[in-house]
């Protein structure tokens, strides 16, 4: 789906210093419209390759240092992400027209398939489909999961922090806010202590 | 302790797990599950995890299950003030701290704190796959392709889409 007639392209700049891309609202809105409606199955990577590689409204480092600071902070990546962008732009109002711009279309897409689920779920077709990509939407959350440990868990107090984590929400179903706090306290300063360590060592 | 889906209740409910939804969107499914399933009784497990598949299967950030779940038990104003609650919290926490932060970019705070949350968000990820495949995956079949989807996923960079597409195929077909 490629939308580069609806892409008001930057405003030519001087060669010498590219400054902060101009982009306008409408442009700000169509652009994460387009991020909307391109990613299946999580946004990550098809808002990289639209904002950084097509539109080049940030560069790619700075595209995963915003990413990072969304994640440092709760709620979704690719919502917080486009919080930031669309502040760098037009401000508070801009944040506001690329999370519409992103959820509009998504919304409106997923309500109509709900619908047609509620509706037509007795249909041994549809059904068929819901037993088909249900497993496999589970299978996809754990491979997620999977995926960021094989990057990320290289340390036996990181497993431990992850394991203490999986036992308490997932096998023995407590509720977040009685895990969350104290485990975020607890990788936090087993973070600060480890950091420590390895700076007093030569 | 059961109570009626309201406009009210799921603003605050969402709102709340959008406060410490700390990873994504996904982190916050066990404690949707908890409240829809366990709790409250407003939709069966088998219906959860067919809304989050359907969500999945959607175009659009993962957090679209929670317009989904709002809609289910009230209506689309249901699903427009769940998706609402859920995204607001964390993006004005987003605005400030990001103007914020700005200024202490590759401090060292930064990076003890990334490194500590990292872990935190993997373990509460993990639990929702392991909700999920409990759930969904109920004889060998299923799980069998919850197995291959999550491989797929794993070793190749194949397009979410053509694994949920090959999945709904393999359930047609009547194989799952």
């Amino acid at each position: 789906m490629s939308s580069a007639p609806l892409a008001a392209a930057p405003a030519p700049l001087p060669a010498a210093d590219p400054g902060p891309p101009v982009v306008t609202r409408t442009a700000l809105f169509l652009g994460f419209l387009q991020v909307g409606l391109t990613g299946f199955g999580g946004v990550l990577a098809a808002a990289r390759r639209i904002l950084v590689e097509d539109r080049r409204w940030l560069k790619g480092p700075e595209f995963t240092a915003l990413l990072s600071i969304g994640q440092l902070l709760p709620g979704p990546n690719v919502i917080n992400l486009s919080v930031a962008l669309g502040d760098r732009f037009h401000g508070v109002v801009g944040s506001l027209i690329a999370i519409v711009g992103l959820m509009l279309a998504p919304m409106a897409i997923v309500l109509m398939l709900g619908w047609l689920y509620v509706t037509y779920g007795d249909v041994p077709f549809v059904q068929g489909i819901v037993r088909g990509i249900a497993p496999a939407a589970a299978g996809l959350m754990v491979a997620t999961a999977l995926k960021m440990a094989f990057a990320e868990l290289r340390r036996p107090w990181r497993i431990a922090i992850a394991l203490a984590g999986f036992v308490g929400v997932g096998l023995l179903r407590l509720p977040l806010f009685q895990v969350l706090p104290a485990l975020v306290v607890i990788a936090i300063g087993l973070s600060w202590w480890t950091l420590r360590r390895q700076e007093r060592q030569p | 302790m059961k109570e009626e889906a309201t406009l009210v209740g799921l603003a605050g409910f969402f709102a709340l797990m959008s406060s410490m939804a700390i990873g994504g969107a996904s982190t916050s499914l066990p404690d949707i599950y908890r409240h829809f399933v366990d709790v409250n009784g407003w939709i069966s497990g088998r219906e959860f995890v067919a809304l989050v598949a359907i969500a999945q299967a959607a175009p659009g950030p993962n957090a679209i299950f929670t317009t989904l779940f709002g809609w289910r038990v009230a209506g689309v104003p249901g699903g427009l003030v769940s998706t609402a609650a859920f995204c607001g919290p964390s993006s004005i926490a987003m605005l400030y701290v990001n103007r914020l932060l700005q200024r202490y970019e590759g401090t060292r705070w930064r990076t003890i704190i990334q490194r500590g949350l990292g872990p935190v968000a993997i373990g509460i990820v993990l639990s929702s796959g392991y909700i999920l495949t409990r759930t969904a995956a109920h004889d060998w079949a299923s799980l069998g392709v919850a197995a291959a989807a999550a491989a797929v996923a794993i070793a190749t960079k194949t397009n979410y889409l053509w694994i949920l597409l090959a999945a709904a195929m393999l359930g047609v077909a009547g194989i799952v």
